[in-house]
């Protein structure tokens, strides 16, 4: 029987989720016996080519991209599950959500004091993806079964997590491992 | 000489005095109802609904409703518990709280609730409305972006401090702390030393420059849930 697979994806977030999960130090040895990691930062893959058993997704959705590979997340794997505050809620990206989008892209490339932009334009190309209106958390865009909070979430809700989901049991944090900070 | 009241709790045969709140005689007993807008130094304003408890089968604030002889109060049942967790997802999609930045995290009651009953995220969608910050005065902060409109302050300000700094404005979805002057805290006579400062439940009404100074690890709910034993009785 082949190993299960296992997806990662940072979209809006700071890759301190992934950081987390490297933190479950010389487990990692075991996790890499236990499981298959597929399409994911970790090893470059970019696309997916076999269904998954768990999606974890670090970050919310703040452009198109976002939701597209959220999308195929939820496509092809099993189990998705939300790691992190900026999946779970927007995170510090969806500090932006109180202001109007125009209002963000003047200050960030037109007005801000330490801008140096003498044509005043605001990127606009058709290879940059397209902003949302404001920054959604995953589970508001697709369905997620699981969420991770914490930011990032301990190494050991990581593995919690996982152990629980390759033993085929739900996942049950302890009091410990529920931290939104 | 008070009359002893007896009644029901979870199963449990408490005694009270007459005129105790269910609140009150739980404590009394030891036994935690959760709890937000409630403080033992103020008057009940029975707001955040937190508290509730089913009395002879019907929903009412624990903080507010009295004891009686012979009636049957549920609390920590699978249903009140499920009414408790919708409203402090509520409180978390109505609001704009950034936990992983907030000085108050770690003891702050809102997030602590949340850590009790386990929640890993809200099942409501975020409203992320739009809330002022009052940054005016020398030693306070007053964000309302973290505000659950429990009254504490607007209580304390009056009851404990004699004074009249904060009061609710608007009504509904509009509804706001606003401080006794139009040009924001500093015009007040807000002192850093008030109660109405020290009793907010979440990181709204932060003294300035002590952030942080306690590590993470040491906090009041980092191991223990809100409602422990052993937890510092100052906070309840």
């Amino acid at each position: 029987m082949s190993k299960p697979k296992i997806a990662t994806t940072s979209l809006a977030g700071c890759f301190g989720c992934h950081m987390s999960l490297l933190d479950i130090d010389e487990r990692i040895l075991e996790l890499a016996e236990l499981v298959e990691f597929h399409k994911s930062p970790i090893n470059d893959i970019k696309s997916f080519s076999a269904q998954c058993a768990v999606g974890l997704i670090e970050g919310g959705c703040c452009n198109e991209e976002n939701v597209e590979v959220l999308r195929a997340f939820r496509s092809n794997c099993d189990v998705l599950i939300s790691v992190g505050d900026c999946a779970i809620m927007g995170g510090i990206p969806a500090m932006r959500n109180m202001i109007p989008l125009e209002e963000c892209l003047q200050e960030a490339f037109v007005d801000g004091p330490t801008v140096h932009n003498p044509t005043r334009a605001i990127p606009n190309d058709v290879e940059i993806p397209l902003l949302l209106d404001k920054v959604y958390p995953c589970h508001e865009v697709v369905k997620i079964d699981y969420h991770l909070p914490g930011c990032p979430p301990p190494a050991d809700t990581l593995w919690e997590a996982l152990v629980a989901l390759l033993n085929n049991k739900p996942i049950s944090l302890p009091y410990d491992l529920i931290k939104y900070d | 000489m008070e009359k002893v009241v007896t009644f029901l709790l979870d199963g449990e045969v408490i005694q009270g005095q007459e005129g105790q709140s269910i609140m009150q005689a739980a404590d009394k007993a030891g036994k935690y109802i959760p709890r937000l807008c409630a403080h033992k130094d103020l008057t009940p304003h029975g707001s955040c609904r937190i508290c509730t408890v089913l009395v002879n089968g019907r929903p009412q604030s624990a903080c507010t409703q009295p004891i009686a002889d012979g009636i049957l109060v549920e609390s920590e049942t699978p249903k009140v518990n499920q009414l408790r967790t919708d409203i402090i997802d509520m409180l978390f999609v109505e609001g704009n709280h950034f936990c992983m930045f907030c000085e108050k995290s770690g003891n702050c009651e809102l997030q602590a609730l949340a850590y009790r009953f386990g929640i890993t995220a809200p099942k409501y969608p975020y409203q992320f409305p739009q809330r002022d910050v009052d940054a005016s005065h020398p030693d306070i902060f007053l964000d309302r972006d973290r505000c659950v409109l429990c009254g504490r302050c607007v209580r304390a300000s009056k009851e404990l401090d004699g004074k009249n700094v904060f009061q609710f404005v608007g009504r509904g979805v509009e509804k706001r702390i606003a401080v006794n002057s139009e040009k924001g805290l500093k015009d007040t006579d807000a002192d850093v030393v008030d109660k109405a400062i020290s009793v907010c439940p979440v990181g709204a009404i932060l003294k300035k420059r002590v952030g942080y100074a306690v590590p993470v690890g040491r906090r009041l709910y980092d191991h223990q849930p809100i409602g422990s034993a052993s937890e510092d009785e100052t906070t309840k």
